[in-house]
């Protein structure tokens, strides 16, 4: 190594990318936060990972409900079966719904980036009231479900789809409240670091809700009027 | 005793960070678009597939299965901005484990549950055991 390249400025972006050389201890300082000697992740990192795993959590318990489900999707006793009982255009403007609902939301970090409080607040209200039309579609269709006598004690498919179905509409009303609760705080407290890290956290966990609704809508719909 | 600052440096990453150092709106807002235009595409086939026999009739599930997870990898890409590069490992690591869980609860138990169910008697000779 050359003397010249050993005392360059050496402010680069990630030290600790792969393929860069080993820091001197003294331009350790200045080293990445969270590797190596740049000493602690800064709280962003910190609060995002955490989350992240809390998130992961979740889809493993989902995953519980979907194994369940996917036994039992044929164990109908009888009775009505999904392709007698399932409205698939309902289900597409539902999934169609949740869609625009994760793409709004992924505005509202966009805007939150750009420090926009209306372009935040504009957003966040879409996100939320896509999250409702979806609700309320969900609800519809339980509803329908009920009263043509399927619901679900009727039979061991019908109440594994009502708690699938049912738990991701539990987490979108979860995520509905803290909508409101988030638009609020960026509202009175406006930017500020923690408020910004909850803005972050609840983006990860409006665009997971989506992601379950993708392996939901194949899993318990289109395979499930297959059966 | 803590050193963990409250702002967020130029080169932290995580999930659903985007790349900080080269983004502006636009950027940020095409990374967004392109996810969208591709999970509607793929919902749609998936949806249109049901109506049609292209695929041979007990395929289909394994067809949907597959546009299912292509479509969840969409939104991981373009929603939730997980990268392969190397700051993104930990991200990547946890998701990993959980993907290796998920798919051990899942294959596992229609695995068990499927040979359980060759082996049981039917139900009516089941009944007949009763005393």
């Amino acid at each position: 190594m050359s003397t010249a390249e050993t005392f360059a400025p050496v402010r680069e972006i990630d030290p600790y990318k792969l393929g860069r050389r080993r820091l001197a201890p003294s331009e350790a300082e200045i080293a990445a936060k969270g590797r190596g000697e740049g000493g602690p992740a800064s709280k962003w990192v910190v609060v995002g990972y955490g989350f992240w795993l809390f998130l992961l959590s979740d889809v493993i318990m989902f995953s519980a409900f979907f194994a369940a489900h996917a036994v039992l999707q044929t164990a109908t006793a009888g009775g009505p079966t999904g392709r007698e009982l399932f409205d698939l255009h309902s289900v597409a403007v539902q999934t169609g719904v949740l869609l625009a609902s994760s793409f709004t939301c992924g505005l509202a970090a966009v805007a939150t980036d750009a420090r926009s409080q209306i372009g935040t607040q504009l957003a966040l209200l879409i996100t939320g009231l896509l999250g409702l039309a979806f609700l309320l579609l969900e609800a519809k269709d339980f509803a329908t479900m009920v009263a043509a006598g399927a619901g679900p004690q009727r039979s061991a498919f019908l109440s594994s789809t009502f708690t699938l179905v049912g738990c991701h509409g539990l987490h979108v009303s979860a995520g509905l409240l803290w909508l409101g609760t988030m638009m609020a705080q960026v509202f009175v407290k406006g930017f500020r670091p923690n408020i910004l890290r909850r803005l972050l956290c609840f983006n990860l966990f409006w665009h997971m809700l989506d992601i379950i609704w993708v392996a939901l809508f194949t899993v318990v719909y289109l395979v499930g009027v297959l059966r | 005793m803590t050193f963990q600052s409250d702002e967020r440096n130029l080169d932290d990453v995580g999930p659903g960070f985007m790349d900080y150092p080269a983004r502006s709106v636009w950027q940020g807002i095409r990374s967004y678009f392109i996810g969208l235009a591709l999970a509607v595409l793929l919902t749609v086939f998936s949806f249109y597939l049901l109506g049609t026999h292209w695929i041979w009739d007990p395929a289909l599930p394994a067809a949907l299965a597959a546009l299912a997870i292509a479509q969840i990898g969409v939104h991981l890409v373009f929603f939730l901005h997980i990268t392969t590069a190397p700051d993104n490992t930990n991200t990547v690591l946890a998701l990993g484990f959980a993907v290796l869980i998920v798919a051990l609860i899942i294959v596992g138990s229609l695995w068990i549950m499927y040979h359980l169910n060759q082996n049981m008697l039917p139900m009516d000779q089941m009944l007949q055991m009763q005393p």
